[in-house]
């Protein structure tokens, strides 16, 4: 019976728990046990999300409505391969992130603070989940907002070790509210159209209702508020400072799961809500979103080689993959669509390993990790070192890590559809891409360590969860079969119209 | 008798079972330094066993994993990858000799360090040599030179720093700009990387995009060292000479010309090459990097860096006998491959023999040592006959069928550069010989009697001699590349 009702309840459980399990967090005194919890709460998700995973693997598509109140009155949730498969991504590396957040945190937060970080940790995770699983346009704002306004509490807190994280914050609120904002005036011109906040009646609906003006402007602020929250430049501004002055864990989190919700609701919106309407959003993607996507892999890539801050040199080389992976949705054919969910996979994967082992580096040497800072680590911190290398080879696309994969399907995609100056462009900028790559490993391996350096420690706190998402770079670069075959379901899914 | 799967296992895993027993082994330096040559005799059986196998018309295989549709990580010998394996691994026996007798002699730092890094890059030449498609080839291609770089910066002194980061810096920067893009090309216009007699470019691509996929393969393949990509292996010979003789005469460069020859005998394939001239240009450009590189060698008078630049020449012969694309250029070639191997590692083997014993590195100071070292001497006279082309010695076979090779291909001018190389090699390779045996002494030194260093060399250079009258074996799998 009890079982039953978990299997039956899973969508709601994996928004829920970790949402109740945050005000518990925020008043436990100890740091540990709010970290326990944390683990708890990101574990079950994951478990969930991979059940969940399973049951939509044959095509199946759950609607879940919260408190059996049928929609379009009540709130829907829909779980289908599309989302199942983002979920899995998140919650995986969301509780790889928890797992070498204990470290991290303890050095970087005060112990009084942890409850409180766990907390909103706990709130973000959870409101991210909500953001992929939810149907309704409105609610989708609130669990945005949930998420948004718990991220800026944790990026904040990256002011104890630098004050700079302050203003990354409140450049983050301002510029993400800006975003939501929009996102909600969009939502409300649909509404006037349509009369519904579901997603699946507003695409029902919106072929038939004659929009004009109203429509294009709903799609437009929809559409514009969402690109704010999935850093496409231009208005990707608000990441590379998020990222690098946020606590260490925090980083890690954002990176490897944060984007990836905005970039699915993003596809959400061109590809079920406005399935109806394929004239606009075709001219939006083709003639913007590809653009835009160049655009962000392009300067992500270059400001990225001029960064000599490590963390904020991969929060520019973020905004580049985010491009790639926006690139590949915009293609809008199934191997386009494919190609974006497998990058939405495997970035979560290369970047997770990234700010981990970023982390590692700063909480062994007290300091921001710069290229001076970080000179000759390769030998000081080698169990750190290789993981980061793992990834770093992972990122520059090189066979046998999942990074060759998506780069493999990406050009695979842009070649189907005879865009040659696209894939001319993305071939030069997965050269440059190198660029920095190699600034970093050079520095790291190929210069010694300055003289009288103090010997370094390293904790398996922090290299554990770090080396199971290094072997995991490697894992699905071995055998891509299960994100292959999943990615494709989720484009069927997502393109098989309606929601 | 051990099966063919266990034999290729036992040839890719062996050498990697030497490197990481090499720490533990370290205990003992006798062991250590025991497990290189014994590793060395396994591999080089399991390879000989397989290239028997190929030679009666098999193709040995194992498969490891599937990555997706198309890509596979499997392992396949080809008569190419028998030749190459054979080579790698039966070179690494002696090489492994002389390492110890080198590192001892020298009196080296971190020699277990060293130890287990040779070991791992023989292992990746093994599995660049028994690769089963492109994207393997690729992988270890890789793997070879991430496992080089600690040997190339052994000493880590600036100098050697320095020269490590030109070594990574061309090898990675071209393999992952220019060699990976060739490498996605060729799946996503074919579908497939195997590697298959007779090639399977033709039809699939459109002949005038031929020679930019050539030159991205070309120029990706930096440890050929095409010019203007050849900088990294003159910076190389920083690294202790094992590393020059074994690695930068035998595994990597040859890796690099190995590559260029698979894909261009079962990839491409020879007929659609040689139809659509997609090579030409590679020929003149190969002319050019063997004249240019002998008369760079020419003005060298370190003993190390005229090597080095002889080794570029060479290797161009090797690219020369591929970019011709003819049966009998590309058979030539690829017994340049065994020819040119026990050759310049014997020089090597030299040049390494006479910094041990007198701290000898200039060719200007050689005058009458020749007396002191006579073995080493003759070695190094012999390595050098069998480079230039002179019969009875082995690498007179290869000179020869590639000259044939380009004349049958109505490249006349091509054989004036052959002749003119040859003589400029006469020059260069013999001035150290001849300064040693005819000019009287300008230095002297204390010569300290070191076996190790002098034993392996010998061999080698009576190597190069019976190659000469034993090249059937070779010629036959060579001949087995080109029958589709």
């Amino acid at each position: 019976m009890m079982g039953a009702a978990i299997l039956t309840n899973l969508p709601a459980l994996l928004v829920v728990v970790p949402l109740l399990l945050a005000p518990f967090s925020a008043v436990l005194p100890i740091a540990g046990l709010a970290w326990v919890l944390a683990l708890v709460g990101t574990g079950i998700s994951f478990l969930a999300a991979l059940m969940l995973q399973s049951v939509t693997e044959n095509g199946v598509r759950i609607s879940y409505h919260l408190g059996n109140w049928e929609p379009p009155w009540g709130i829907e949730f829909v779980v289908d391969s599309a989302s199942s498969l983002t979920l899995v991504v998140m919650s995986g590396l969301g509780f790889l992130a928890t797992l070498a957040a204990r470290r991290l945190v303890a050095i970087e937060i005060a112990d009084k603070d942890s409850g409180k970080f766990y907390a909103a940790w706990l709130l973000v995770v959870g409101g991210l989940f909500g953001l992929v699983m939810t149907a309704d346009a409105f609610n989708l704002f609130v669990f945005l907002e949930i998420s948004a306004l718990a991220s800026v509490i944790l990026i904040g807190m990256g002011a104890g070790t630098d004050r700079r994280a302050l203003v990354a914050g409140y450049h983050y609120l301002v510029i993400g509210a800006v975003g939501a904002t929009f996102y909600v005036i969009g939502v409300g011109f649909i509404y006037a159209i349509t009369g519904t906040l579901n997603m699946g009646d507003m695409a029902s609906r919106l072929p038939d209702a004659a929009g004009g003006a109203a429509l294009y402007v709903g799609f437009g602020f929809m559409v514009a508020g969402m690109l704010v929250k999935a850093a496409i430049f231009p208005v990707h501004i608000w990441l590379p400072a998020a990222y690098g002055y946020a606590p260490s864990a925090v980083s890690t989190m954002l990176a490897a799961i944060a984007t990836k919700a905005a970039l699915y609701v993003l596809a959400r919106i061109f590809f079920t809500i406005f399935a109806g309407t394929p004239e606009i959003v075709d001219i939006a993607l083709s003639n913007i979103i590809v653009p835009l996507a160049v655009g962000g892999i392009f300067v992500g890539t270059i400001m990225a080689i001029y960064e000599a801050d490590i963390k904020k040199m991969f929060a520019h080389s973020s905004v580049a993959q985010i491009g790639y992976i926006a690139l590949g949705l915009a293609l809008a054919t199934p191997a386009g669509i494919s190609a974006g969910f497998i990058h939405i996979g495997n970035h979560a994967l290369i970047k997770g390993g990234i700010f981990m082992a970023i982390g590692g580096f700063v909480a062994a040497l007290g300091a921001r990790a710069s290229l001076e800072t970080i000179t000759g680590i390769g030998r000081r911190m080698p169990i750190t070192a290789t993981a980061f290398l793992i990834c770093g080879l992972s990122l520059a696309g090189l066979p046998l890590t999942a990074g060759f994969i998506s780069k493999l399907y990406l050009v695979r995609a842009i070649l189907e559809t005879d865009s040659y100056v696209i894939l001319a462009l993305v071939l030069i900028s997965s050269a440059l891409s190198v660029v920095y790559l190699w600034k970093v490993m050079e520095v790291m391996w190929m210069q010694p360590a300055p003289a009288r350096s103090p010997k370094l420690v390293e904790n398996p706190a922090i290299y554990l969860p770090l080396w199971m998402v290094a072997l995991g770079n490697i894992w699905f670069g071995i055998d891509a079969g299960w994100i292959v075959g999943a990615a494709r379901l989720a484009a069927t899914a997502l393109l098989g119209g309606g929601a | 008798m051990m099966s063919l799967h266990t034999a290729m296992l036992v040839g890719l895993l062996a050498p990697l079972v030497v490197a990481i027993l090499t720490p533990f082994l370290a205990v003992r330096h006798v062991w250590r330094d025991a497990a290189g040559p014994i590793g060395g005799v396994i591999t080089f059986i399991a390879a000989v066993h397989v290239a028997l196998a190929v030679l009666d018309g098999e193709t040995p295989r194992l498969f490891v994993a599937q990555i997706a549709e198309g890509l596979a990580l499997e392992f396949a010998v080809t008569p190419l990858g028998a030749i190459f394996g054979l080579v790698a691994s039966g070179l690494w026996i002696l090489a492994a000799l002389y390492s110890v007798g080198y590192m001892r002699g020298n009196h080296e730092k971190h020699q277990t360090r060293f130890a287990a890094f040779y070991a791992v890059a023989v292992h990746a030449a093994m599995a660049v040599a028994w690769s089963g498609n492109l994207l393997v080839l690729f992988v270890f291609y890789e793997i070879l030179t991430f496992s080089t770089y600690p040997l190339v910066t052994h000493k880590e002194s600036a100098l050697a720093r320095n020269a490590g980061r030109l070594y990574m810096s061309i090898l990675v920067g071209t393999s992952v700009v220019l060699l990976l893009p060739a490498v996605v090309w060729v799946w996503l216009s074919t579908g497939t990387l195997d590697f298959r007699p007779g090639g399977y470019l033709a039809g699939q691509i459109d002949p005038a995009m031929a020679p930019i996929l050539l030159a991205l393969f070309a120029f990706g393949v930096g440890k050929a060292a095409l010019m203007p990509i050849h900088r990294w292996l003159p910076a190389a010979m920083v690294a202790p000479t094992p590393v020059s003789a074994l690695l930068h005469a035998v595994a990597v460069v040859k890796a690099g010309v190995f590559t260029i020859l698979t894909v261009v005998v079962y990839v491409f394939g020879i007929d659609f090459l040689a139809e659509t001239g997609a090579a030409d240009w590679l020929v003149w450009l190969s002319a050019f990097t063997i004249l240019a590189s002998s008369m760079v060698a020419i003005t060298k008078d370190d003993i190390k860096a005229r090597l080095a630049y002889s080794t570029i020449s060479q290797l161009s012969y090797i690219v020369l006998g591929a970019a011709i694309a003819s049966s009998i250029a590309v058979q030539g070639a690829t017994l340049h491959i065994v020819m040119h191997a026990a050759g310049k590692i014997t020089l090597f083997f030299c040049a390494g023999a006479i910094y041990v014993q007198a701290h000898l590195t200039k060719i200007s100071e050689l005058d009458g040592q020749g007396r002191e070292m006579p073995w080493v001497f003759a070695a190094f006279f012999i390595g050098a006959l069998s480079i230039i082309g002179i019969p009875p010695l082995g690498g007179s076979w290869s000179k020869f069928m590639l000259m044939v090779g380009a004349v049958d291909s109505g490249y006349l001018v091509i054989l004036g550069v052959l002749g003119l190389s040859s003589l400029l090699n006469v020059y260069y390779l013999l001035e150290p010989v001849s300064r040693g045996f005819f000019r009287p002494k300008v230095k002297t030194v204390e010569v300290t009697s070191h076996p190790l260093v002098v034993i392996p060399p010998v061999l080698t250079a009576i190597l190069s001699l019976l190659l000469f009258f034993y090249v059937d074996f070779f010629a036959a799998l060579a001949k087995l590349m080109v029958i589709s």
